[in-house]
């Protein structure tokens, strides 16, 4: 497969280097070491500078997402409304830092610079869905769309099951 | 006729790969070649029919930019889509782009035949129903939702114009912006499309299009307004081969969205002017370098660029000129920084987008060592205009220094968020409390966040600023790509100085010491200005936050002189501006420890109010550092020295029992 889109490319190109490892990305869904190898051999560029590249902008990542991928708008608009709070809300409710991944890889939480809907301020989007004019108290409601359909009891109602 | 290749009669011999010079004009006028009043009907039937001139069936528009399909537009779309077919009626469903009024999506228009377009807007799924009924099947106006008739004078109801918002526009770049199909290049041509690249093309040489250009005082709608006229002279003037246009759509301004809604909404404006620029420099091949983060214009784009090189317009010999033209989309990656000419280069030659000194500036070596020509969304889809109305009609609107319009992208605490289009030279006031119609919840006006991170905020005081490149500047803010944020009094200033460093530092490409190191160490003390300490009583701490302070400006005033780029040159405005408009705010986090706006959390305490808490446990629940107790169904405590502040408590409580001090 990864080979499939390499192929597509001239060879020793370096110009093709960014669409390529947009291509790889969204096939993987991340950019896998041996992949990278490949593309590597195909420009004819060493591995050092693909991850020089790799890194430099915030699009690409080395490490695969979850199934779900929330993107917590942070542009200025939706700083002024609060998204602070969202993003916090939304760390708080996974148990994860924005950029990880929950245990079950269910989601990634990421932070973008700006979706461009600022007049919706604040916005999240996951996968490709997007929420305008998000609170804090309907993250719970809007996360549940996204979970698998039987989630193991969380250990708090396991207690009040108890009592 | 389904479209404009589908030739007339026999006679009509126009193709992609041998073009007749007269196919944009003939499209709209009927054949030019040859004399044929059935041709000639037939020709003005589709235009009619393009143009809502004259249709069987109803016709709704569904405005479907980004925005409008964020507010809910495609479950509109499909309500409609069937209701209409409980009620048995055929309607043609348009996808349009954005019109800008994002406050009120989703917005629908209804045209019934030999009616009057009119707008709705707020029209949820639920009300679908009763908006089919009542204007498509009862003929009448659905008055509750109404926006206004896009008719100027109107004989059924208000017209669109009427509405403040609309009232004070002029719109240039964006006056097909929801109004049309933006995937039909029949339809952008029959709204006179590529006349402006006819225009050039047959009437004009590339010197008379750059002089064109020079003469109506266009100048970078990016940020820094440099002549567009110029740098096209200079790039014009270079002996070589082959030369580059590049469009710049990394739109990576916080708080910005006009270029995505021009992408979205008129893509066909953007191309012509492409193709005018190409042909004033000559250059051959063009690049747009859109970011990634917007789908929804990539796809348009792309497919507009197929439908033009079907047509013929983008390709060999365009309109038997002897002009080729091919354009490309680039990708771009997500960083900043790339909105820097140099660092976008870098970026399309699949390096790491890092700024290099300049000269050699990019008119004389550009991409691969090549002259190119760089501009912005906004600033090429004026083009076409000037081009059909000539400079001397686009010189007068505007002020003498700055002329035409600029876009602005209206968000934050304003009432009516959106996109509008002002003539330059009308005072912020006019657009923040007229257009804007001012702040909601009758709260007061703050400041209004010009230029993104490269620029500043402005106060109530220099409020009667007009909107001009010179004057901006003055007062501390810059025209930048036109975000424009507005505050109200639950903003705090020295917090936004953070978010914006914050920005800053992370999108720093780290090429020279003063951004990579400055922005870091400005962060640092404008992050240590709210931290609340253990020991109120530590000296040492308040004078290192004095000391701090006083060190900022000068920090400041060296990145801004010793910076590489525009990112680090610019990058202190937002602090500086700060200290300028709103030291006094700064001063009362400093000494009283106290933020006026309640947003500085680590200055907060919170508490409960026992005679409002009902004891739901929702907060208990929510409380990342379980620092609220209490037992269910009485009344809850935060325990102060757990609490972290995050106000995850204040955000959840339904019965308003948090109280902040």
């Amino acid at each position: 497969m990864a080979n499939q889109i390499i192929e597509k490319y001239p060879k020793n190109d370096r110009s093709i280097l960014i669409p390529l490892l947009q291509d790889i990305q969204e096939e993987n869904g991340y950019l896998p070491e041996d992949v990278l190898k490949e593309a590597a051999a195909h420009i004819g560029i060493s591995m050092s500078s693909i991850y020089g590249v790799a890194t430099f902008y915030n699009q690409f990542r080395l490490t695969p997402l979850g199934k779900n991928v929330i993107r917590v708008c942070r542009g200025t608009a939706c700083h002024v409304k609060n998204s602070a709070n969202i993003l916090f809300g939304l760390e708080t409710a996974l148990n994860i830092k924005a950029g990880q991944t929950t245990r079950d890889k269910n989601f990634t939480l990421e932070v973008v610079s700006c979706i461009g809907a600022c007049s919706i301020a604040p916005v999240i989007c996951i996968n490709d869905d997007y929420y305008g004019r998000v609170t804090v108290k309907e993250i719970d409601r809007i996360l549940k769309k996204y979970q698998p359909v039987q989630p193991k009891p969380s250990p708090q109602k396991a207690e009040e099951v108890v009592k | 006729m389904k479209n404009f290749m589908e030739k007339c009669c026999s006679e009509c011999w126009h193709t992609p790969e041998n073009q007749c010079q007269y196919f944009v004009q003939c499209c709209t006028e009927g054949p030019l070649c040859h004399h044929s009043d059935e041709c000639t009907a037939k020709i003005k039937e589709y235009n009619a029919q393009l143009l809502f001139k004259k249709h069987d069936e109803p016709v709704i528009f569904i405005g479907a930019g980004t925005c409008g399909l964020a507010a809910g537009a495609a479950k509109v779309e499909e309500t409609i889509k069937t209701e209409l077919a409980k009620h048995n009626i055929n309607a043609t469903i348009i996808r349009t782009g954005c019109i800008g009024y994002c406050a009120r999506e989703p917005i629908v228009d209804i045209k019934l035949p030999n009616g009057e377009r009119i707008a709705y807007c707020e029209v949820t799924p639920k009300l679908v129903p009763k908006l089919v009924q009542t204007t498509i099947i009862d003929g009448g106006v659905l008055e509750s939702n109404l926006l206004g008739s896009h008719e100027r004078k109107s004989e059924i109801c208000s017209s669109l114009y009427d509405n403040p918002f609309f009232a004070l526009q002029k719109k240039i770049v964006l006056e097909n912006c929801g109004i049309i199909n933006p995937d039909s290049i029949d339809a952008y041509i029959a709204n006179g499309g590529f006349r402006g690249i006819n225009k050039a093309l047959k009437l004009m040489t590339n010197e008379e299009v750059v002089k064109e250009i020079l003469d109506s005082g266009l100048r970078g709608r990016g940020g820094a307004g440099f002549p567009t006229g110029k740098k096209w002279e200079l790039a014009m003037k270079q002996k070589s081969d082959t030369k580059y246009i590049i469009c710049n759509a990394d739109e990576g301004d916080p708080g910005a969205f006009m270029d995505r809604s021009v992408l979205e909404s008129d893509p066909y404006k953007l191309i012509e002017g492409m193709m005018i620029a190409g042909y004033a420099i000559g250059a051959n091949f063009g690049y747009i370098y859109c970011r990634a983060e917007y789908p929804l214009a990539i796809s348009r784009l792309t497919h507009c660029i197929e439908e033009c090189e079907k047509y013929g317009i983008l390709g060999e010999n365009i309109l038997n000129s002897g002009f080729n033209f091919r354009l490309k989309i680039k990708k771009g990656a997500g960083a900043f920084v790339c909105g820097e000419e140099t660092a976008l280069i870098a970026s399309i030659e699949g390096k790491r987008g890092m700024p290099k000194p300049r000269p050699p500036f990019p008119v004389v070596a550009g991409l691969w060592g090549k002259p190119t020509v760089i501009n912005n969304v906004e600033t090429l889809a004026n083009i076409s205009s000037i081009i059909n109305k000539g400079a001397e009609w686009f010189a007068s609107v505007g002020t003498d220094r700055s002329r035409g319009t600029k876009v602005f992208a209206l968000s934050g605490k304003i009432v009516n968020t959106g996109l509008v289009e002002i003539p330059m030279g009308i005072t912020l006031e006019d657009v923040v409390f007229k257009i804007g119609g001012g702040i909601p919840f009758n709260k007061k006006f703050k400041a209004v966040q010009i230029g993104g991170p490269s620029g500043g905020c402005l106060p109530m005081s220099v409020i009667q600023t007009p909107v001009e490149y010179e004057t901006l500047k003055e007062v501390g803010a810059m025209m930048g790509s036109g975000g424009f944020v507005v505050m109200d009094e639950d903003t705090c200033m020295v917090d936004i100085a953070r978010f914006f460093l914050n920005f800053i530092k992370d999108e720093s490409c780290g090429k020279c010491v003063p951004c990579r190191e400055g922005t870091k160490r400005m962060l640092e003390i404008i992050e240590r200005i709210p931290v609340a300490y253990d020991d109120k009583n530590d000296k040492t701490d308040q004078l290192n936050r004095f000391k701090g302070i006083i060190g900022l400006k000068r920090l400041a005033e060296v990145i801004k002189d010793t910076s590489l780029c525009g990112l680090g040159q610019s990058a202190p405005n937002p602090v500086l501006s700060g200290l300028k408009y709103f030291k006094d705010e700064y001063e009362e986090h400093l000494f009283d420890r106290h933020c006026r706006a309640g947003v500085c959390k680590e200055l907060l305490t919170f508490s409960i109010d026992n005679t409002l808490c009902t004891g739901c446990g929702l907060c208990k629940k929510k409380c990342p550092n379980e620092a609220i107790v209490g037992q269910k169904g009485e009344g809850h405590f935060i325990l102060q020295d757990k609490c972290i502040q995050c106000g995850m408590c204040l955000e959840t409580c339904r019965f308003c029992a948090i109280n902040v001090n």
